[in-house]
Order: structure tokens, then C-alpha cells, then sequence
């Protein structure tokens, strides 16, 4: 039987324009892989908040998220010592691939790709920020990661430019088996382009608002390819992690 | 611990807790966190003919103390069900009500024939639904309309009909009413209330669909108000629900009129929620002297 956990926060605070949030539960941590997410009670509020597993470390999970709207701000205002409602890990993660992988974020897409990143044999990385004050985990990725480059949109960081001319780059330098991308759909989309033209399979985290998180509800609604068909596919249970070639894109 | 058996039109349930239709899927992903039979029955995923992709995302926004989903009856059609779905969920000990949607009276027959024949305990008709141009709530709010697909139903049906009603409408009495004259064994209420909700820095509605059906805590007191004037109207057995996420939500609901209540989108707050519920209202009738559950239906003592 899957469980409901409740998960003593152990650290939480500001990371720059985001929150960090450290919680111990040895049985989900057992359970996770990268990509995947939980599913996290706000208070009183009826819907709980999909947030992407930033790390793992022995029994503790971290994540780390945007406080945009009631719920996230209701999480951000919580202490040590608070026990959350967490279910988890949920959804179909990165999968396991043999030789060197290239993770890609973007914004508050980077995170997630940090456990990414540490789980593969072998990564480099490219991450993308608008600006190098919203720059998030640089030095971390450096530690797990041989290459690191940075895409900033006003040149503030690294590369001027787009995500996907940094993955181009990258997949001409060496060869990758795979490219791993979490980030805003039209990140999602260039990379995929990007590494599609370098012949490497490429697999993106997408996101959708979502109800249950189990695949019941069938809010978090994204098209797919499935025996050559487009039909409605769930973030939460079909992915959120979906092979490049198996998203409508246009749709 | 109480008797929990209830009748809901011939149809004996192990205890009054159901899970409302479009909430629960086919139930695989619960039987994750709790024994299906824990539950009096499953209201499955709302049937159509054919496959139905349902509306483009986003189908979800929050509301306070509730939500609205613009589904719009994403499902894999009857056929699929019945092959693959049935016979799975046959076997989990519970309850199964087809919920079916026609977008016209030969396909609620055409429904009605093959879920009948699939081995469904009862047939709840979805008139309700709020979320599609055809069909759905169209059927259901008008009493010539209503009776007129409970009378194609029950003409085909096997096994006890229930017709799902809508609060959208200007008298819930009087659709259940003509529900109930033109045969249906058994009343299913509320479905959703229309609702929507607009993002202020995009001015755009949360929802693609721009707007959709209510449900959550908040809508509770319009469930209780709508079971107790429809317990009133009619002398057919009620399935009640719409925001119950508590075993005293429940007790609530079967005192205003109901036999069985049914647990909805308490289900995504929480994956036991109507596992938690069911034990809950065990242990409020056990605290309240009430050895046998079924009694407490339709004891308010109204002013």
C-alpha cells in the first residue's frame, strides 16, 4: 500500500527570489527518482502543490519552489519542526540511461536537475537564468557536473542567449547519450529541436495545473502521441518526464 | 462499531460511503492507499459512446474552500471499459455504478445496454454535466427532458437506475420529480455548480474552458439544502453529495435526506479520503448512540 506521509520540516528559508525546504522521511527518499515530484498539503487549502524533488540526501528531501500563489506562500511561511502532508514520490521520472547525459534548466526549472545531475554516471549541464541575479545552484551544478555553461538573457551570466543555442553547442562538442530538460515549454520545445537535429534522444519534465497527482482526476491534461495518435496524456502519471518526440508540441 | 449497511434502491451497499463519479477514475490508483472494499461503491468516470479527449487545459483552479474542473468527460468510451475496466474492478468488493453521458437518447440506450450487460450494480445518468456544449446538462434542466432520458434508461436498464441532477437549474424539485415519475429507482445530487475564475495580471480565466463546475467544502450547505427539499418532493432513495470531506459532512447529509453519501473531490486532497470518512461517520454514530446507520436518514427536524 502507497502512503500518506507526514514529514517534519527540518530546514526551510529564502534561496534569492525562491524557497528552500528540507524534510525528513526516510520511506519516500527509499522511493525517489529523478524527475519525479510530491505532492504537498498547504494548510486548509483543497488542492496540494506539485513541487519537484530538488535533492535527496540519506532520509531527506529538499525542494525547492516558487511561493506564487496562496498555497506556495502558505508553505513558505512554515518552521522547523512543522510536519507536512506529503504524498510521493509520484509520476515517471528521468530514465536510466548509460554514459554522459546533458541536464538542462531553466529558471526555476534548474533545481529538479541538480538530483538529476548527481544521479546519472556522467553530466554536463547547461542552465539558463534571466539575468545573473536570478541565478540559482550554479556552484552546486559545478560540483556534480564536468561542464557547466550558462545561458543568461542580457548577458548578465555566462553566454547571452537562449537555453537551446547553449544545448546546440554543447551537443556539438561531445557526444551525449541523452539530453534531460526541465524548464518553460518553449525551453522545453528549442532543446528538443537542439538535440533532435544532433540525432540524441531527449526527454522534458512538463508541467500542467494539476488535481489529484495519481492519475485519477485527469485535470493535468497534455497531448501525446500514443501509437501514432494524439490523445490526452496526464503530467502527473504519464509523466511529468515525457520522451521529446512523444509531446504535441503545437498543441 | 454501527451497523454501515445500507439498500440504495435494491442495491445493498457494505456502508453509505461512495466516491462520486469523475473523481476517483476507475478506481487503480486508490486501491493504492486503501482496500476498495472498503468503500459502499464506486461511481466510475463518466461513460460516453466514444472516446472523449475532453477540453484543453488548463481543467483546474482553485476557489476558496473548493475548485472547478473543466473536465469535460475525458474518457476512453464504453467499449474500453467494459473490456478492461469491469472485469479489474469487479473483483474489488464494492459497489459499481456505470455513470453514463449521452449526447442523445439512442446513445444513453445504447449505454444503458452495454454497461447493463457488462455487470454494473447500478446505472447513474449523467444530465448534469456542466463542462459540455452537447448533451450533459442539457438533458437536465428541463423536467420534459429529464423524464424523457430516465424512460429511455430505465426502458433498457438491467440493474437500478439513478439520475444525476444538477443545482444549475431554477427548481431541483421539480427535475428529481419528473425524474422520479418517469421510473428512476433512485436520485444521485449535486453535481458541480458553473463557476469561474479569472487570473488578474493575464485577465484571463484560470480555465481554458473559461468556466466550470464548483465542488469542494464550499458547496456543502447547497448539497444539504438541495437533498432536504428534494427528500421532501420524492419517496425515491438519494445518493447525496457535494463537499462532504468529513464523516460529520456525511451524518449531515444523510439527516437532510440521504441513504448513501458520496465523497468527491475530497479525494484529491487527500488519496483516503473517503476511506477516512467512512470511519469518521462510524465513529460519530458510534459517540451519538446510533447503532444502525441507515436510521439516521431524513431525521432533521426541520423548523
Amino acid at each position: 500500500m502507497k502512503q500518506v506521509y507526514l514529514c517534519p520540516i527540518v530546514e526551510a528559508g529564502p534561496l534569492g527570489d525562491y524557497f528552500t525546504l528540507t524534510v525528513s522521511c526516510p520511506a519516500l527518499c527509499a522511493l525517489a527518482a529523478p524527475g519525479q515530484f510530491v505532492h504537498v498539503k498547504c494548510g486548509e487549502k483543497p488542492l496540494r502543490r506539485p513541487i519537484s524533488i530538488h535533492n535527496i540526501q540519506a532520509d531527506r528531501l529538499t525542494m525547492i519552489y516558487e511561493a506564487k500563489g496562496e498555497g506556495t506562500q502558505w508553505l513558505s511561511r512554515q518552521s522547523v519542526g512543522t510536519e507536512l502532508d506529503i504524498i510521493g514520490p509520484l509520476g515517471k521520472g528521468f530514465p536510466k540511461v548509460e554514459g554522459p547525459v546533458l541536464v538542462v534548466g531553466g529558471g526555476i526549472g534548474v533545481p529538479p536537475m541538480y538530483f538529476t545531475a548527481r544521479s546519472v554516471g556522467e553530466a554536463d549541464a547547461v542552465l539558463g537564468f534571466r539575468s545573473a541575479d536570478k541565478a540559482l545552484l550554479v556552484e552546486e551544478f559545478q560540483s556534480v557536473c564536468r561542464n557547466v555553461k550558462l545561458m543568461s538573457d542580457d548577458g548578465t551570466l555566462g553566454q547571452k542567449g537562449f537555453v537551446a543555442q547553449g544545448v546546440a553547442e554543447m551537443l556539438k562538442a561531445r557526444t551525449y547519450s541523452a539530453v534531460f530538460a526541465c524548464g518553460p515549454k518553449i525551453m522545453l520545445k528549442t532543446t528538443y529541436d537542439a538535440a533532435k537535429a544532433a540525432g540524441v534522444p531527449c526527454y522534458v519534465s512538463m508541467e500542467e495545473r494539476m488535481g489529484c497527482g495519481i492519475g485519477a482526476c485527469l485535470v493535468c491534461a497534455v497531448k501525446i502521441y500514443k501509437d501514432g495518435e494524439a490523445v490526452m496524456g496526464h503530467v502527473c502519471k504519464d509523466g511529468p518526464v515525457f520522451r521529446g518526440e512523444e509531446v504535441v508540441w503545437d498543441a | 462499531m454501527p451497523d454501515m449497511k445500507v439498500n440504495l434502491a435494491g442495491v445493498e451497499l457494505s456502508n453509505p460511503i461512495v466516491v462520486a463519479s469523475g473523481t476517483f477514475g476507475f478506481g487503480r490508483e486508490f486501491a493504492d492507499y486503501y482496500p476498495l472494499s472498503e468503500l459502499g461503491g464506486i461511481c466510475v468516470k463518466g461513460l460516453t459512446v466514444k472516446r472523449r479527449d475532453g477540453n484543453p487545459a488548463p481543467r483546474i483552479a482553485e476557489t476558496p474552500a473548493g475548485i472547478l474542473n473543466s473536465v469535460g468527460l475525458q474518457n476512453p468510451g464504453v467499449d474500453y471499459f467494459c473490456a478492461h475496466e469491469m472485469p479489474w474492478l469487479k473483483q474489488q468488493g464494492t459497489k459499481i455504478i456505470a455513470n453514463i453521458s449521452g449526447n442523445t437518447l439512442e446513445e444513453f440506450a445504447e449505454l444503458t445496454e452495454k454497461v447493463s450487460a457488462a455487470g454494473v450494480d447500478m446505472i447513474e445518468v449523467n444530465i448534469s454535466c456542466p463542462n459540455v456544449k452537447c448533451g450533459g446538462l442539457a438533458f437536465g434542466t428541463q423536467p420534459e427532458s429529464a423524464a424523457e432520458v430516465t424512460r429511455v434508461v430505465k426502458k433498457y436498464a438491467t440493474v437500478p437506475v439513478m439520475v444525476k441532477l444538477s443545482p444549475n437549474v431554477t427548481s431541483i424539485v421539480d427535475i428529481a420529480k419528473a425524474a422520479e415519475d418517469a421510473g428512476a429507482d433512485a436520485l444521485s445530487l449535486i453535481n458541480t455548480l458553473l463557476g469561474m475564475r479569472i487570473d488578474l495580471n493575464t485577465r484571463r480565466p484560470i480555465l481554458k474552458n473559461n468556466t466550470g463546475g464548483m465542488s469542494g467544502p464550499a458547496v456543502l450547505p447547497v448539497a444539504v439544502r438541495c437533498v432536504w427539499q428534494v427528500a421532501n418532493a420524492v419517496s425515491i432513495p438519494l445518493l447525496g453529495m457535494g463537499g462532504v470531506s468529513r464523516g460529520e459532512d456525511a451524518a449531515e447529509l444523510m439527516m437532510a435526506g440521504a441513504t448513501a453519501v458520496a465523497v468527491g473531490t475530497a479525494n484529491f486532497t487527500d488519496p483516503r479520503a473517503a476511506y477516512l470518512v467512512k470511519q469518521q461517520l462510524a465513529a460519530w454514530a458510534d459517540s451519538h448512540g446510533v447503532s444502525d446507520i441507515a436510521t439516521l436518514t431524513k431525521t432533521v427536524k426541520a423548523w
